[in-house]
């Protein structure tokens, strides 16, 4: 007889298994959206954009372009009347009457070569009235700031999202708890900042790329790399007056998404360029220039914290406004400004707190969803406030962390408790990993040496009812496939999800394999791949469709064999009986099902077992005071630390070491889960040191690789550390949640806090270029 | 446009493609060869994606045009791996974990793989200076210069 002890050390489940993906990958095999062949027939697309912040559109011309030879179709705003945004419906797929960033796009060409594609663009006129723009978020709420959206009131818009009609605020969301005026009188120390962060971007090394094809019938067919395929197949579908089961997406492995390719960013204009030209598939790839100028951006955040605590370092206020410059419009603005004011007081117990949080409409490119989803751009803040409080009131600034975090039980900003969490943990380790406390001598005489430490906090941000679907399908040798919707960005989801499956049903993980490419015609429902949210949503959707297929096996053969299915089992691909001991390997039983004895015909069949998983426990929030029963579904915790060296000379920074700890409740596949810590790490890094778009008058000033400096080779720094921390949510698959976006939230303001402590300065905000580092030590004396 | 013929030997295969004059290698590859293996990511040189060997060096397939290869020796990503085994370096990045999303993978692989042509032993500097102009926005880069250094250790130890 089998013990559960040797079932559990054949699960799957919290093992390093080889990705899934890995080889096809290294192999040249892999493929991508680009990498889709269409034949000598594919027509090719390119967008006529706009070259002003803000303008009026007089008048489009395109006879010109239209006569071109080789010009299959061009369209522009005129054909498409409708609306389209995920949270809030503000953009028309071409501009119909007026452009609101350098780049909205304003016409579409599609022609038998890129290069005829590209010439006819010049041949479109466009006469545009210019506008004063609105290049500042907190400026932009001003009575004065001209109103780029002037039929706020109009637009369609989610539940919980509070637009101000007659405003550029597309979101307010405020937090009011307890007594903040009142408590500033009992604090020992209060301080008070304004940090500025700048736009920057997701940079996956895949650009953008959709190609679609309509059919005569009217069905759409779109390939696209896409983190949101099952949005776009509801969005686009919307906007182009079509059924949803008349819209397809096809979506292969994604090039690296970060956010980027979430929603609709640039597939919808490909769409309605190909109603143009049915039978034809068109693509559009955007250009690496076309990316740094249009795709989504990490919005800027203009944010002021004011914290004060008693004097044995108890935390007793937070008053926070936040600016988020949202730009042209809100495909997710909108809900990354709820989700920072719903999580303001950052990790910590803070019984009186007071938060309002915008989101702006600017005349800058559109603000998508990026790794952190808003946690980055307030934790850089909020987590260096903290470093200064602690000191202003003569702490440790650990031992102040350590005091004011989260513990299970601990009260939440918007009235809810907080779930058990091992942030403690991760303190603990991080702090201890970089030896906290103890300063070693900086390497040469020109460098000082600096440590920082970072705490975060973060939910997955969604509306309440973000669905998950799976199933699970048996072959005839026994083999599993699993059909999903969640999108394989390189986040390693797919083995994450064969693991998961092949334990929940007891065969191993080299018998499963993953459905794939996502398509929504035979893919299962997926809200989308955003949130950190696959292991743990679309996880448990796995894990009710294995139980299902096991169900439908252990009852046939329970039948077969005259058992109970509960003294059945499935292990190591064996149905095994733990009470008469019998055996079957399933690829006897799994498709053909089993012969009843005397030829008296069979039962079973082919197994199919299905799943879904929805959360249905999170509640509104009052609009007035940000209070409610649940807020979210689960918060994932943890800690960075850094140590550094700032030189003198010229104010760079060598980031020596760095330290991740996060509380991820069950680590499914730990190696990834480091893999995921550790490449947060340094995305992170490389936000904090390097990345900025550089917008000046509403221009990208650095629209390439050399301009746009991400982290290199050269830049990695030669020590990293993770741990994992399982504190087992409850309603996860074997306990896990999220890690992906997690790992670069700490990051900015684990540096800020290290050149600090090594120098003695604090900037406004990133990137802690050596230029600037050198300009703030110039100016408070440290050098000169 | 004009076309021109030019051969070329590909992974050890010789090819005869009619390409037009203003034509890259990327292009070609991707385009009249079928060979996606190689990946466009910037197409202005500066991401390293697209690296492919030529006559033996590593180049950013983008910014040669194809006419200019005629004659030339050619190995994409396609054509690292032996017939039943994986290149060294394809095999340790595997398992350091050194695959994300795998779009940069090839041009990656190209580059640790010509360096180590050239430099059996390399430092920990050299291999950062190898792959300085290959970009990765999801590993961090830890694994993939662990990786350059398991299969220098593998093929030394093979002899």
């Amino acid at each position: 007889m089998k013990s559960a002890g040797t079932k559990s050390s054949a699960s799957p489940v919290g093992e390093d298994v080889p990705r899934i993906d890995a080889r096809q990958k290294v192999t040249g095999a892999a493929i991508f959206a680009d990498d889709i062949q269409f034949g000598d027939s594919l027509l090719h697309a390119r967008i006529k954009r706009s070259p002003h912040p803000h303008a009026l559109v007089r008048k489009i011309d395109t006879t010109r372009a239209r006569a071109l030879p080789g010009v299959k179709a061009v369209v522009t705003g005129e054909d498409f009347p409708r609306h389209i945004g995920l949270y809030l419906q503000d953009r028309y797929i071409f501009c119909r009457d007026r452009v609101r960033y350098v780049g909205d796009p304003v016409a579409g060409v599609a022609a038998t070569t890129p290069e005829i594609a590209q010439k006819a663009l010049d041949l479109i006129e466009v006469d545009y009235e210019v506008l004063e723009p609105v290049l500042d978020p907190e400026l932009g709420t001003h009575a004065e700031a001209a109103i780029l959206h002037p039929d706020l009131g109009q637009y369609v818009v989610a539940g919980f999202i509070f637009p101000k009609p007659g405003t550029n605020i597309s979101n307010h969301f405020k937090i009011r708890k307890g007594d903040v005026v009142g408590a500033w009188g009992r604090c020992a120390a209060i301080v008070e900042h304004r940090y500025r962060i700048p736009h920057i971007q997701h940079v996956p090394i895949e650009p953008h790329v959709a190609v679609a094809r309509v059919e005569p019938s009217g069905e759409i067919t779109l390939w696209g790399s896409s983190q949101s395929p099952f949005a776009q197949r509801n969005l686009i579908a919307q906007s182009m007056g079509i059924s949803q089961s008349q819209m397809r997406v096809v979506a292969p492995l994604v090039g690296g998404g970060f956010g980027s390719k979430a929603g609709v960013s640039m597939e919808a204009l490909v769409v309605a360029i190909a109603t143009k030209v049915p039978g034809r598939s068109v693509k559009l790839l955007l250009t690496r220039e076309e990316e740094f100028y249009t795709a989504f951006v990490r919005q800027g955040l203009v944010s002021h914290f004011k914290m004060g605590c008693d004097a044995k370092g108890r935390l007793l206020a937070m008053e926070n406004v936040f600016y988020w410059d949202g730009g042209a419009y809100t495909e997710y603005g909108v809900n990354v400004t709820r989700a920072a004011g719903y999580s303001s007081s950052g990790p910590y117990e803070v019984p009186n707190i007071k938060t309002d949080s915008y989101c702006v409409y600017t005349n800058h490119p559109v603000g998508g969803p990026m790794r952190g989803f808003g946690m980055p751009e307030m934790h850089a803040g909020l987590e260096q406030c903290i470093d200064e409080l602690a000191l202003k009131v003569g702490m440790d600034a650990v031992e102040f962390r350590r005091i004011n975090c989260l513990k299970a039980g601990s009260p939440l900003p918007t009235g809810s408790k907080m779930h058990p969490t091992g942030l403690p943990v991760c303190i603990d380790k991080a702090a201890d990993a970089i030896g906290w406390g103890k300063k070693p001598a900086a390497s040469a005489p020109n460098k000082r040496r600096g440590k920082g430490l970072a705490l975060m906090w973060k939910a997955p941000a969604m509306p309440p009812n973000a669905g998950s679907s799976a199933w699970v399908e048996l072959a005839e040798d026994g083999t599993v496939t699993v059909g999903v919707g969640g999108q394989e960005i390189g986040q390693g989801v797919f083995t994450v999800a064969a693991q998961m499956a092949a334990a929940a049903l007891g065969v191993p993980y080299e018998s499963v394999r993953i459905a794939s490419p996502v398509d929504t015609r035979y893919s299962p429902y997926e809200w989308q791949t955003v949130a950190s949210r696959l292991t743990w949503s679309m996880g448990n959707a796995i894990v009710n469709a294995a139980r299902d297929a096991k169900r439908q096996i252990l009852g046939t053969v329970g039948e077969a064999w005259e058992e109970t299915p509960e003294d059945l089992d499935i292990v190591n691909g064996v149905v095994i009986s733990y009470k008469t001991e019998k055996e079957i390997p399933l690829k006897n039983l799994a498709v053909y099902g089993l012969p009843k004895p005397n030829d008296q015909g069979w039962r079973g069949g082919p197994v199919i077992g299905r799943g879904a998983f929805m959360p249905t426990y999170v509640t509104g929030l009052d609009p007035e005071t940000g209070q409610g029963e649940r807020s979210v579904v689960h918060f994932t915790t943890g800690a960075q630390a850094v140590e550094l060296e700032v030189d003198l000379d010229t104010g760079r920074i060598e980031i020596l070491r760095g330290v991740s700890a996060f509380d991820v409740g069950k680590a499914i596949n730990p190696a990834q889960v480091k893999a995921q810590m550790e490449g947060g790490f340094v995305q992170g890094m490389s936000s904090a040191l390097f990345e900025s778009l550089n917008l000046k008058d509403g221009v990208v000033r650095s629209p390439s690789f050399v301009d746009y400096r991400i982290a290199t080779t050269a830049d990695a720094p030669r020590d990293l550390q993770s741990f994992i921390v399982e504190e087992a949510q409850d309603d996860g698959p074997w306990g896990a949640r999220g890690i992906g976006e997690h790992s670069m939230v700490p990051t900015i303001p684990a540096i800020a806090n290290a050149i600090y402590d090594a120098v003695g300065v604090r900037l406004e905000g990133p990137p802690f270029t050596a230029e600037k580092v050198y300009l703030a030590m110039l100016e408070a004396g440290v050098v000169k | 446009m004009t076309l021109h013929e030019i051969h070329v030997t590909v992974n050890d295969e010789p090819e005869q493609v009619a390409v037009p004059a203003n034509m890259t290698l990327m292009r070609m590859l991707r385009e009249k060869l079928a060979l996606t293996g190689t990946k466009n990511g910037c197409s202005a040189g500066e991401c390293g994606a697209c690296t492919v060997l030529l006559n033996g060096e590593p180049v950013n397939s983008c910014m040669v045009l194809a006419v200019e290869c005629d004659g030339a020796r050619i190995v994409t990503v396609e054509g690292l791996a032996g017939e039943d085994r994986l290149a060294p370096v394809q095999e340790t990045i595997l398992r350091a974990g050194g695959v994300q999303c795998g779009f940069c993978t090839p041009g990656i692989l190209i580059s640790a793989h010509a360096l180590l042509e050239r430099n059996p032993t390399p430092s920990d500097d050299e291999i950062r200076e190898a792959l300085v102009g290959n970009l990765c926005r999801c590993t961090g880069y830890l694994p993939i210069l662990e990786s350059v250094r398991e299969a220098a250790r593998m093929q030394s130890a093979a002899g």
